[in-house]
Formats: structure tokens, C-alpha cells, sequence
């Protein structure tokens, strides 16, 4: 009964991650809400970082004059400034507005280009497929992030404005993962494809076209939530790499935790803690965040990893419950005891 | 002596993501020793988790009150229930065993079978490697396991399906113990090999003196092998008496149903005569509608290896309005034909032209034209629906795609149609796929296929996964759709009953060869080819009295 009791719950409670939350229970359930809560704060920052930052990324003077640089945290400057003069805590919360235009703009495109690519080559297969595979297999076989490099050089051409850092970042990212997901799009297209409600689709006579969107990608996008998260955080970890080795973006275009970084190396020597730290920990916050829902979405799709809620006695004898669980519940025992079993 | 087992108020809850649901209630059970309990029920009826809880081989997801005491032949008893790890482990195959259903997953694929009868031997006691050996060779020549010296060191691979599961039991057999629990031993194996391996499991009562407990839902096997039948029916056990007792004079209305609804063969022969007698004048002279002569299919082997011959040298017709039921075992290459004239199997060589199409050569262009006119229904009704489809959706979708309406809410109106005639309410039209029963989806699916008004409907084991009632159900809705509308029909089908209840003509398939064809009559009647008599004569006959005698003949004529 667990499947037609689903369907009739509000919509709300049948959104994917809001349906594991409910799903999941003990240390799966605490993993998934860490996850979740990291990742709202920084998402919540992100959109807010105007109001919640007290002052400008690329800004370097205050009323009082200059900020300073290196000066250790105070009543003004929270997390104390940086060796360029600029303050922590502001470049902290306005970097978390370009690391999730990047994990946006990443996701966004190596979804679209990486499904349709995998469908296709999944559904058609022959030569298509191979050629595409090899050159997947070919883009794996790179270290994505010189990849990363080669591609934010030839897309930004050297300039470092916003948006060109940003979509110079995001797309080196996106070439990096599209493999990922042509390869999974591609793996569970080739299984749906064997289905029999795919071949029942054939033999009605529905067209190619017919079959690869109404039939076979729908039922074919189930692993990619968790990809996803898992994509994003490793976009971050992409784009601190590729601001720490100094092709991100300028301090005066955005805020980028990578280059603050990478700004603070000579500092960590001289006991200056806070112009490392800080950003250290936040790269390390989002990517645990991010890394914790997509892990613990993982763990709660897969019924063999799924932890149940204790088999509590069920509401004394089920011939006498008068709910809805009383006699179509045993008819569907199979399918629920085969699944205990597995 | 005393019971082997004694089950008292056995009651199973599971911990599933809708909640505890209760698997198994109140059962009270006991084994005597020396005798084939069989325990028979429909899926989901909790025939297996009983059995299994013999063995404490519940998932942890199991939550078990009541008793499950195991004697053993020492006269130590321990209630299974209670017991946990070591003592568990010291109580499985030394004082019952188990043997599972499917033999070709139950063996480690990477370990000579001999190793693995030798592992449950060893784990029991101190025995050396020489002993243990020469104690599986021993038993393994006792399961009729020929040459068992160098038989003892080959991989599970190297055997037959039904060698596979003579090993499954010699493995259960090496400790001797007092109980073997045998869940659907003979339900993954052809009827042939069926017969052979119910024998070996009266060999294990009669030779080892160990008692039997037989999960099966086929009545037909229990029939034929045991002594004493529990019936259970959603969790519960409606009845318990002794084999001749039950199937002559059943007690409870739930066992009369069952029973009833158990194909027999002879059943169909009078369906095929009022069949035939409503045919019009002339029909014998119509052009058949689908025509194969020396029909070849043939796999592409992989990797040098050769290739596979599915289907050679087979020719058939089938006229408008005729049913041909194509019997076969596994590998028979019986659903092969029925892929290969719906145009998903390409065919190699020969002739096959379906509705004037030749489908030897034909692309998918030549082939759409006639697909409005072909429909075709899938063995697993779980898997030959999208899920995220409703079923009006899925019902609709032949009608959208052949232009016959805009959307499936414009064909709303003939679905709902089509699920009146074939019984399902209207209002399952906005239900998903997975809200529905087997049969239930079986029933669409028939729903589906019918939905373009089909001259030619393939069926290929539409009912194999359904239990006996529900089978019963959608065969005679099969039968009735067939009076009314008068399509033709392939049956394809593993068991002879079931074909013999539909078919006008019935098509034996034999390794890809056909061995017999003929009227019902004839090839059930009085069969030709010495396979149909041998498939005839091992397929258990649900009658205790009756497949005691066939049992004398087919030991006769196999000795």
C-alpha cells in the first residue's frame, strides 16, 4: 500500500528531497538535515549577500579612510581585512553569490548538453554511441582541472570581468561533467530502453521521438538529483582550484574564496590566520553541505541502504484496523517483504 | 516420535517505508518427521516467510513473535525464534536445511560446487579436506549426479538448470538433517526436469528419512508429492489436511476456489468445438493471416562464439479468427516467434509474413503500416507499463500515435470503453500502473493491445506471473474477448493446460524445432512425437490419486 498511499499526500510532501527528508530515519535523517541546513545558509547568503555584507566586495575605504590591510578582526571588520587592504567577512558573503552563479550556470549545462547527449547515444547506440563514449572517455582520461585551466584561458581570453569569470568557470566545469552525465543518462537509458513498456511502445508504433521523450528519458532521470549535488559540490572545489592558481576572477570584478586564498598563502607564515581561515572554512562548509544531501539522497534511493524506522507491531490486529491499510495491505505484501528481504 | 517442527502462533511483522505490515498472523504449524508437508498459497500470502522463519533466515526488517521449535534427531530442541548468531548458525543445515528456488543464484559461481557442499560440512564439524571431499562425491552421486569423481571439482556453470538444483539439495542433504525447507524448488525449471527433481525430493523422505517442507503454489507438485498440505491465505492458514483429503473433499470456500480454478488439460476441448462451430462456411478456404515457412531466427554469437539458433526451420499459418497456442520449454525459442512477428526479433532466414508483410528483410517503414493491426501482450504486466503513465494514458497511447485521437484525454471516452470490456472499473483509468494487482495490469494490457481493434493479437506467457485464480480470471476474459471480437491469436505458453483451455491448434516447440501441430485434440489426445509424450506425461496432474498412477508410468517408461 506504501505506493497509492504516496500518490495521495499533498504535493508538497512528494518533492523530492522533502519526500526523503520524511522517508529517512536516524543518522541517514541527521546527515540529511546537516546537509540541508549548510546548504541553505549558503544559498540564503548568497541571495541576501547585499543586505547581510557590510560593505563591498571590491571596496578598500571606509568614511573613516582606508581599511587597512592585514588588520586582525574588530568591531569593524569582523574577520579583520585582507594583505589587499580589502574586509573578510564581506568578501566572504559576496563570494558565495559568484560560487552559486557558477554552480548554477555549471549544473544548468552540463544537465541539458549531458542528457540529450546520453539519450541519444543510449537510445540509438551504434557508431553515434561509440564516438561519443570515446570522447567522454577521452575528456575523464584530462586532470579536469588543467582541463579547466586550458578552457577558462580560451573562453575568458585573459579578461576577468564578472560575468566572464563566472560563465569561464561554470563552462570549463560544465566540459568537465558532461561526461558524468552522458555516461549515467546513457547507462539507464540503455536499461529502459530493454523494458517491456518501451517495446510495447514500439510495437503500438509510436515513433523515435515519441518513445525517447515520453517513454524513455522520464523514466530515466532518476539518479540525476543526486549527481547533482554531488556536481555541485565539486564545481566549488573546481572553482577555488582554478581561483587558487590565479585564473579566476579579479578581486575588483567579484569575490571568489580561491583567490582570496590563494592571497593569503604568503600570510599564513607571518601568523596571519584570519585571511585564510575563513574563506578555508567556508569552501570546506558548502562542499560538506552540498556533499552530505547528495550522499545521504543517494543512500535513501537505494532500499538496500535505506534505514526503516524500527518494525513497531502494527496497530493491533489488521483485520479489526478500520484505516485504509486493512485488507489491500496484505494482497501487496509481496513487494514490500521481497524488498525487507533484498 | 515427535514433531520435527512445531510452529506456534508464528506472527511476522516487516518494516516497510509505508509502515509495519504483517506478513504473517497467528500460524500454528507442525512438522512430523518422515513426511512432505507442502504449504500452498498465492503470492503474497506468507507461505515463504513461514518457511523461512524455520530457518531464522528472516531479514532484519523482521520483527517475530511466537514459537518456532526444531527438534533434532538427537531429541535437542530450540526455539529458532529466540536463537541468534552462533547457536543459530550450529542449528542451520545440522538440523534443517534449505533449498532455494532459483539454483543458478544459490551456487557461488567462483567455487567448484564440491568446495561448496564441503563448506557446510566443515563448518559443522572437524573434518579434513580429503574427508570432506569424498563425503560430497558421496552425496553428490546420491542426488543421481553421473560421474560424480570429476564432477565434484566443476564450476556451478558447467551444469544444467536441474543438475544445478540436484547440487542445491545435496548441499541441504550433506548434514542429514531432520528438515528440509524447500521453497518453489521446481518453479524456475521446465516440466521435464520438474518431474526429475520432485523424484530426488521423494528420495529425500524415502532414502534419508528426512522430512519435506514444500513451499510451491502449484497444485499440480503438490499432487504429486506431498503428504500433508497447510493452505494459507493472507497471512493466515485457512486449512491443513492430509493430500487425498484436501483435493477430494476441500473444506474451506478459499481451498475450493483454489482448486477450482487450477487448469486442467481436456478442459479446452469442448471450448474449441463450440469454437468451431460458429465459424462461417468457406473459412477454411480464407488466406492465412499469418504464414511462416522455414522461419530461421538466429542470435549473433559474441566473441567467436557460434552462433545461436533460436528458431529453424518452422512453419506454421494462422487463419483470421484462430488461436495457435505455442507450447515450448525454456529456450524453445517459442517467444522468439512471437518477437520476431511483432517486428522486435529480425528474422535470418526463411519466410514470415504477417497481415501480407514480409517480415524477413523488412525495415521498421514497412513493417508500421500493419502495427495498428497487431496487438501484443507482455508476460510481466509490472514491467509493460510506463510508471509514470496513468493507465488511461498507457490504454490511450496506441490510439494517439496512430492518429486516432489528439490526446489521451480526447480518447478518454474508448478507453474507458476498452477497461468496461475487459472488467476493470472506469475510474482505474486515473490510477498509476503500480496501484493495480497483477492481474489487474494484465487485464490492461490486454486493454492496450485490443484498443486498435486488432485483427492479430500475440500474447506471449500473459499469464505466467499471476497465481492460479487470478490466471483463471484473465483466461476466461481472454476467451470471451475472443468470442466477441474475433480476432486471431498466437498463445505462447510453457504449460499445456493453459494453451489446451484457449487454442484451437496447438504447436509444440522443441529446441527450436516444431515437433507437433495439431488440432487440441490431437496433439494432447494422442500424441506423435515422443517429446510431446514425454512433456504430456511429466506435467503433474492436480490430483493426488491420478498423478499417482501417471507417476508409476513415467518411472516406468524413464527406468
Amino acid at each position: 500500500m506504501a505506493a497509492p498511499a504516496s500518490s495521495r499526500r499533498p504535493l508538497w510532501s512528494r518533492l523530492p528531497v522533502i519526500a526523503q527528508l520524511r522517508q529517512s530515519v536516524g543518522l541517514q535523517r541527521g546527515m540529511l538535515v546537516t546537509g540541508l541546513v549548510l546548504t541553505a545558509i549558503f544559498v540564503l547568503t548568497a541571495v541576501f549577500a547585499p543586505l547581510l555584507a557590510p560593505y563591498g566586495f571590491a571596496q578598500l575605504r571606509g568614511p573613516d579612510g582606508p581599511f587597512g590591510a592585514q588588520q586582525p578582526p574588530s568591531a569593524e571588520h569582523w574577520l579583520g581585512t585582507t594583505q589587499g587592504g580589502y574586509d573578510v567577512l564581506s568578501r566572504l558573503i559576496w563570494g558565495s553569490r559568484t560560487a552559486l552563479l557558477v554552480i548554477i550556470v555549471a549544473v544548468i549545462a552540463s544537465l541539458l548538453v549531458g542528457v540529450a547527449l546520453g539519450l541519444i547515444a543510449g537510445y540509438f547506440g551504434g557508431w553515434l554511441d561509440r564516438v561519443l563514449v570515446v570522447v567522454a572517455d577521452a575528456i575523464y582520461a584530462f586532470p579536469s582541472l588543467l582541463l579547466a585551466i586550458v578552457l577558462a584561458i580560451v573562453i575568458s581570453g585573459g579578461q576577468s570581468s564578472l560575468w566572464g569569470g563566472i560563465l569561464a568557470a561554470a563552462l570549463s566545469i560544465t566540459v568537465i561533467f558532461i561526461p558524468q552525465y552522458l555516461r549515467v543518462t546513457r547507462a539507464e537509458v540503455i536499461r529502459i530502453k530493454s523494458e517491456a513498456f518501451v517495446e510495447s511502445a514500439r510495437v503500438i508504433g509510436a515513433g523515435h521521438v515519441r518513445i525517447m521523450t515520453r517513454h524513455v528519458l522520464r523514466n530515466s532521470t532518476r539518479t540525476l538529483p543526486l549527481i547533482l549535488t554531488l556536481n555541485a559540490s565539486e564545481a566549488i572545489l573546481t572553482l577555488a582550484g582554478l581561483g587558487f592558481l590565479g585564473f579566476g576572477i579579479e578581486p575588483s570584478a567579484a569575490a571568489e574564496w580561491g583567490y582570496d586564498l590563494n592571497k593569503a598563502m604568503s600570510d599564513v607564515t607571518s601568523g596571519i590566520w584570519w585571511t585564510s581561515v575563513f574563506p578555508g572554512t567556508a569552501i570546506v562548509l558548502v562542499v560538506l553541505g552540498l556533499t552530505l544531501v547528495g550522499e545521504s539522497l543517494n543512500d535513501l534511493a537505494d532500499p538496500r541502504l535505506r534505514k526503516r524506522a524500527a518494525g513497531a507491531e502494527p496497530v493491533e490486529d489488521l483485520g479489526v484496523d478500520p484505516g485504509p491499510a486493512a485488507d489491500p495491505a496484505m494482497a501487496t505484501t509481496p513487494e514490500t517483504t521481497k524488498e525487507g528481504v533484498r | 516420535m515427535s514433531d520435527l517442527v512445531e510452529i506456534r502462533d508464528l506472527a511476522v511483522t516487516f518494516a516497510t517505508d509505508a509502515g509495519p505490515v504483517r506478513a504473517v498472523d497467528g500460524v500454528s504449524l507442525a512438522v512430523h518427521p518422515g513426511e512432505v508437508l507442502a504449504i500452498v498459497g498465492e503470492s503474497g500470502s506468507g507461505k515463504t516467510v513461514t518457511a523461512k522463519s524455520i530457518l531464522g533466515l528472516l531479514p532484519e526488517t523482521a520483527t517475530v513473535r511466537g514459537a518456532v521449535v526444531l527438534r533434532n534427531k538427537d531429541g535437542g530442541e530450540a526455539d529458532v525464534a529466540q536463537l541468534s548468531g552462533s547457536r543459530l548458525r550450529q542449528v542451520r543445515g545440522r538440523d534443517a536445511a534449505m533449498v532455494f528456488q532459483e539454483p543458478s543464484t544459490a551456487l557461488n559461481p567462483v567455487f567448484t560446487v564440491g568446495w561448496q557442499i564441503a563448506e557446510g560440512l566443515r563448518a559443522h564439524g572437524r573434518l579434513s579436506k580429503k574427508e570432506a571431499r569424498a563425503q560430497a562425491i558421496d552425496i553428490l552421486r546420491r542426488v543421481g549426479i553421473p560421474d560424480p569423481e570429476t564432477r565434484v571439482d566443476h564450476y556451478p556453470h558447467q551444469f544444467s538448470g536441474g543438475q544445478k538444483q540436484r547440487i542445491v539439495i545435496a548441499q541441504a542433504l550433506a548434514l542429514d538433517p531432520g528438515v528440509i525447507v524447500a521453497d518453489e524448488p521446481t518453479t524456475a525449471l521446465d516440466v521435464t526436469v520438474q518431474a526429475e527433481i520432485l523424484d530426488l525430493l521423494r528420495r529425500c523422505r524415502d532414502e534419508f528419512g528426512a522430512a519435506v517442507v514444500l513451499i510451491t503454489h502449484n497444485m499440480g507438485v503438490v499432487a504429486d508429492l506431498a503428504d500433508r498440505v497447510a493452505v494459507m491465505y493472507q497471512g493466515e492458514l485457512v486449512e491443513q489436511a492430509p493430500v487425498r483429503e484436501l483435493f477430494e473433499s476441500p473444506r474451506e470456500p478459499y481451498t475450493q476456489q483454489l482448486l477450482a480454478s487450477v487448469p486442467r488439460i481436456g478442459e479446452g476441448l469442448a471450448r474449441a468445438e463450440a469454437r468451431a462451430e460458429r465459424r462461417p462456411e468457406g473459412w477454411d478456404d480464407q488466406e492465412p493471416l499469418v504464414s511462416a515457412t522455414d522461419l530461421r531466427i538466429v542470435y549473433p554469437g559474441r566473441f567467436r562464439q557460434p552462433d545461436f539458433v533460436a528458431v529453424d526451420g518452422v512453419s506454421f499459418a494462422i487463419k483470421p479468427g484462430e488461436v495457435l497456442g505455442l507450447v515450448g520449454e525454456s529456450g524453445s525459442g517459442k517467444t522468439t516467434i512471437g518477437r520476431a512477428m511483432a517486428g522486435l526479433t529480425r528474422v535470418s532466414g526463411g519466410s514470415l509474413s504477417v497481415l501480407g508483410v514480409e517480415m524477413n528483410g523488412a525495415r521498421e517503414r514497412h513493417i508500421r503500416p500493419i502495427r495498428s493491426r497487431v496487438g501484443f501482450v507482455f508476460q510481466d504486466p509490472a514491467t509493460s507499463f510506463n510508471p509514470l503513465l496513468t493507465i488511461a494514458q498507457c490504454v490511450a497511447e496506441p490510439l494517439v500515435v496512430h492518429g486516432r485521437a489528439e490526446s489521451s484525454d480526447d480518447a478518454r471516452a474508448r478507453v474507458d470503453e476498452l477497461l468496461e470490456a475487459v472488467q476493470l472499473p472506469r475510474s482505474y483509468g486515473d490510477r498509476f500502473p503500480h496501484e493495480l494487482s497483477g492481474g489487474q495490469r494484465q487485464r490492461a494490457s490486454l486493454a492496450r493491445a485490443l484498443a486498435l481493434d486488432p485483427e492479430l493479437l500475440i500474447a506471449d506467457e500473459p499469464t505466467s506471473a499471476l497465481d492460479v485464480s487470478v490466471q483463471a480470471r484473465v483466461l476466461d476474459l481472454f476467451d470471451e474477448l475472443h468470442r466477441e471480437l474475433g480476432f486471431a491469436a498466437l498463445f505462447i505458453s510453457h504449460d499445456l493446460a493453459v494453451v489446451d483451455m484457449l487454442a484451437d491448434r496447438i504447436a509444440v516447440l522443441h529446441r527450436g524445432r516444431l515437433v507437433e501441430e495439431g488440432t487440441g485434440a490431437e496433439v494432447l489426445g494422442d500424441p506423435k512425437d515422443p517429446y510431446t509424450r514425454r512433456l504430456l506425461a511429466s506435467l503433474p496432474v492436480p490430483d493426488p490419486v491420478e498423478q499417482a498412477e501417471r507417476r508409476a508410468q513415467w518411472q516406468a517408461a524413464t527406468s
